[in-house]
């Protein structure tokens, strides 16, 4: 039989993106963010996770996910399968817009990546992998280690210590 | 005493202590192999100990008695009253020499020999004779003890102080009692001790801060929520928080004579070396520091030191000339102010002459041909701190104090501290740090930019300004494009924070500023240099808990760490320092020039002009007080007032603060009643007059005695800068003199005579 991965599910911008359960610590709803100055600009700032300091990496500007980029229109709810938090969200939007805090260990520093929504947890066969394309450009193929073919779309798995790299540079 | 000798005694009573109530426990479960071990190994370490320090004779000593117990340890010997008799002596011997030690500092003359030949014997013989093993726990023990076969009487040194209290024992119970048994030898030697783990008590002390900031959250409830037993129930937890917290911190403690006691012998060496007579004098070496922050200075404060031996300190003949005593004088002293530990350093050698400073740095390219013009002496001095000025190239030996001086200085301020050097020529040289004792928690402004929240570490405050009306519209000139405020008459530079931060675009802060008419300033000092930060608005002090950045910030510039507020908000902590640098305040050497020597006589300027604090005392009368003496103003509620006998009072900082309560002192009946008399006045007066207004305005002053009081005010009115022209003497007690102040009759109070007053 072949080897399986465990894999925590996250969306961004309509992606699903998976992260490696073993560096995922736990999720936390929407934490209130003191922006660094000065800072990277992937950093969004930080939070108070129980009395530790924890910077918040927005991983849209690490992925350069733009908000007006129409590949990436939030309006589409193909993977959202609760109706109950669709009608949540239809009452209080401005809830369905903060981002959660994915809170990962990386480079032995624990930071928080924000995200759109969490997804479940997946067991999938490792055969089913495959590394991304040449045509996959930018920092983005930095931090993409490639893609698990899930029957209905494609999860794409991110490098925890790649994402600590890319948000430290100040480009 | 040295250092080790004390980490040495203090380790070995520490395991004499244990060996002997072991051995004794030990008596009453021969076959306990646990406690074996536990002697063997305590026993083993003070071996290594006196190895250690050289001391050969003890060293041989317990060897032996080593060499007994392994041999009882691997069953080859089975134990018996008489090892443990003479393990016991050993022990004693073994402590008495220690008091030998801990008096002379050298090794006891007494002859160990015969009580290592009986140990040696005893690997021998006992286990031949077997009729002397004894079922300890049985009765025989007594009998056994009663006539000692196994220690002669010129074995037993001082068995006087222990054992025939014990053998008494023994022979009444026919046991020992293992909870007396143990003398405590150590206790009584020196105050019991335990090590603790450095990481376990950084645990604690993180912990300790985590309930800080607990408290802190808790105490903002309160004041939302006013619930009685909530209140009393975060009363309680803010007197633990902060009793805890001291406590723990205590424990980190250390008094600076761990590193300054090693410098008299170092001033001596060098001294002998350069060919110069030096005295020593120090002052205040029990002066707690944290002991990380004490690992911190060690080696800055060396190299202070040797400079001052090096360059300060002239040679004798040169000394002889200049009409100095030959000998030179290297004081240090230490003490505690407001949270921080002040350390000065003060030699009376040659002092430091500023221009081979200038002309020095000029020459190896670090300042301008314009800074060189403009660089005051004080300024001139700080040169030395600068990276790149201490090369081996020395300057001359009169002047030559930059070497590795701005390793120092990174060092001091990498802990959170200052240094500050003043130096006079020909007449010597000062250093002061200023260091926080510790750095986990701190005292710190809050203030907000822009929206956020920041903390500025309460060392680098000076003051706070705040511009209103008229004054913020035109308080604020330009020099070109660089903003000042003439504070007290000199330029300050203003760094806007939200610009410094790169804020301003986000919040448009800086327009709706000059709309608010309301500009705060936070004067800070950094390298002597004051600079006004504004922001947009001061909030609070309070007790922060520094939190590192991690490594994903390292190299943001700007911020020196972050901690979590009352409403669980994580806020910056503002590095004043990195800022400075940024916004190039350091390198603004002409503006500072002007802002130097700023001394003593901050209030008191050349032309006899002063700072006086205006008030009305009564509804419609001014008066003033020198500004000198104000320490604080306050609002407090008439609540707070309470009277004990005849004194009013208020409870300030955890004090008691006698108000006194001018509407009542000049009140329009004449003061010149009794005693008695007066006081009903005072009381009837204060209380129609505070029960006007809810929040009573009070000033808190020094009088020159040292005592503080509170003056009740009806209203504070301007700080003014005035020449005092008196037009009047003296129009009634209590008052000084009579001045026209911005063109109005305002008193001069006499504190002194109030402050009479008010104790007769």
């Amino acid at each position: 039989m072949a080897h399986t991965h465990q894999f925590c599910t996250f969306y961004l911008a309509n992606i699903c993106f998976g992260l490696d359960v073993k560096k995922v610590q736990e999720v936390i709803r929407y934490q209130s963010i003191t922006r660094v100055p000065l800072a990277p600009p992937a950093v969004r700032g930080l939070i108070n996770l129980r009395g530790q300091i924890v910077p918040a990496i927005d991983l849209r500007q690490c992925l350069d996910i733009s908000e007006s980029d129409p590949t990436y229109q939030k309006s589409s709810m193909a993977w959202r399968n609760s109706s109950t938090s669709n009608l949540f969200n239809y009452f209080f939007p401005s809830l369905e817009q903060l981002p959660l805090n994915a809170i990962v260990q990386a480079n032995d520093e624990v930071i928080s990546l924000l995200v759109d929504e969490v997804g479940e947890v997946l067991e999938i066969s490792e055969c089913s992998f495959e590394p991304p394309p040449q045509t996959l450009k930018g920092k983005a193929r930095e931090l993409i280690q490639g893609a698990y073919k899930l029957n209905d779309r494609l999860l794409l798995i991110l490098d925890t210590e790649k994402v600590f790299e890319v948000s430290k540079r100040s480009d | 005493m040295d250092e080790d000798i004390k980490a040495f005694l203090a380790d070995n009573y520490e395991n004499l202590g244990h060996i002997e109530r072991d051995l004794v426990d030990l008596e009453q479960n021969p076959t306990d192999k646990d406690l074996l071990v536990r002697i063997y190994r305590s026993l083993h370490t003070i071996k290594g100990n006196c190895g250690f320090m050289a001391f050969g004779k003890l060293e041989a000593l317990t060897h032996a008695g080593e060499n007994l117990l392994s041999r009882v340890r691997d069953k080859e010997l089975i134990l018996n009253i008489e090892i443990i008799n003479t393990l016991l002596q050993l022990v004693d011997t073994i402590h008495q020499s220690c008091i030998c030690i801990n008096a002379t500092g050298e090794e006891s003359d007494s002859d160990y020999s015969e009580l290592i030949q009986r140990l040696n014997d005893l690997q021998h013989t006992a286990y031949e004779d077997k009729h002397l093993i004894i079922a300890l726990n049985s009765e025989n023990v007594a009998d056994s003890l009663s006539t000692p076969p196994s220690v002669p009487s010129n074995y037993t040194q001082i068995p006087n102080l222990t054992k025939p209290s014990i053998y008494d024992n023994q022979t009444k119970n026919g046991k020992v009692n293992s909870k007396e048994a143990p003398t405590p030898l150590a206790a009584a030697q020196t105050v019991p001790s335990i090590r603790v783990d450095i990481n376990l008590l950084d645990k604690l002390i993180n912990l300790v801060g985590e309930l800080v900031l607990v408290r802190n959250q808790i105490l903002q409830f309160d004041s939302i929520q006013d619930r009685a037993g909530f209140e009393a129930a975060s009363q309680n937890l803010n007197r633990v928080t902060t009793e805890l917290q001291e406590a723990v911190m205590k424990t980190r403690m250390q008094p600076i004579s761990t590193i300054w006691s090693k410098f008299p012998r170092a001033i001596r060496d060098m001294a002998i070396a350069s060919g110069k007579q030096v005295q020593v004098e120090i002052e205040g070496e029990d002066t707690e520091l944290d002991k990380t922050i004490i690992e911190a200075i060690k080696d800055p404060l060396t190299h202070i030191i040797r400079n001052c031996i090096d360059h300060g300190i002239e040679m004798p003949d040169v000394r002889k000339l200049s009409g100095k005593p030959e000998s030179g004088q290297v004081r240090l002293y230490a003490f505690h102010e407001s949270g921080y530990v002040n350390i000065e350093i003060i030699d009376d050698g040659a002092g430091i002459d500023p221009e081979r400073l200038k002309n020095k740095a000029l020459s190896l390219g670090l300042i301008t041909g314009e800074q060189f013009n403009h660089l005051s002496d004080g300024e001139a001095i700080n040169l030395i701190f600068l990276p790149g000025f201490s090369t081996a190239d020395k300057v001359t030996c009169l002047s030559g104090r930059g070497i590795g001086m701005d390793v120092v200085k990174t060092n001091i301020e990498k802990v959170g501290g200052v240094v500050e050097i003043s130096s006079q020529r020909k007449l010597g040289t000062v250093f002061k740090l200023k260091i926080p004792l510790t750095l986990a928690i701190i005292p710190a402004l809050i203030v907000t930019s822009a929206g956020d929240r920041y903390a500025i570490p309460q060392m680098s405050l000076a003051e706070l300004v705040r511009l209103e009306g008229e004054q913020a519209k035109r308080g604020i000139e330009y020099i070109h494009k660089a903003p000042v405020y003439r504070l007290r008459g000199k330029l300050l530079p203003l760094v806007y924070l939200n610009r410094e931060l790169q804020l301003e675009n986000k919040e448009q802060k800086s327009n709706l500023q000059s709309l608010d008419e309301v500009v705060n300033i936070v004067v800070v000092v950094q390298a002597n240099t004051p600079f006004g930060l504004v922001v947009d608005s001061i909030d609070d002090t309070q007790e922060i808990v520094v939190k590192p950045l991690g490594k994903l910030l390292k190299d943001t510039p700007g911020f020196a760490g972050a901690t979590i507020l009352g409403d669980g908000r994580v806020a910056l902590i503002l590095d004043v320092r990195s800022i400075a640098q940024r916004s190039g305040v350091f390198s603004e050497a002409q503006t500072k020039a002007r802002l130097e020597q700023e001394g003593a006589s901050q209030q008191q300027t050349d032309d006899g002009r002063e700072m006086l604090l205006l008030f009305e005392g009564l509804p419609k009368s001014r008066m003033a007080i020198p500004l000198s003496m104000v320490l604080r103003l306050e609002e407090i509620p008439i609540t707070a007032v309470e009277k004990v006998g005849d004194l009013t009072i208020v409870q300030y900082c955890d004090r008691i603060l006698p108000l006194i309560d001018l509407a009542s002192v000049f009140s329009p009946q004449p003061l010149s009643c009794t005693k008695k008399k007066g006081a009903t006045t005072r009381t009837n007066n204060s209380h129609s007059s505070l029960l006007e207004n809810q929040l009573l305005q009070m000033i808190v002053v020094s009088c020159s005695n040292g005592q503080t009081v509170g003056l009740a005010v009806s209203r504070i009115l301007d700080i003014v800068m005035e020449k005092l022209t008196f037009t009047a003497a003296t129009s009634r007690p209590g008052v000084n003199a009579i001045a026209v102040i911005k063109g109005q009759v305002t008193e001069i109070l006499d504190l002194e005579a109030l402050n009479q007053w008010i104790s007769n």
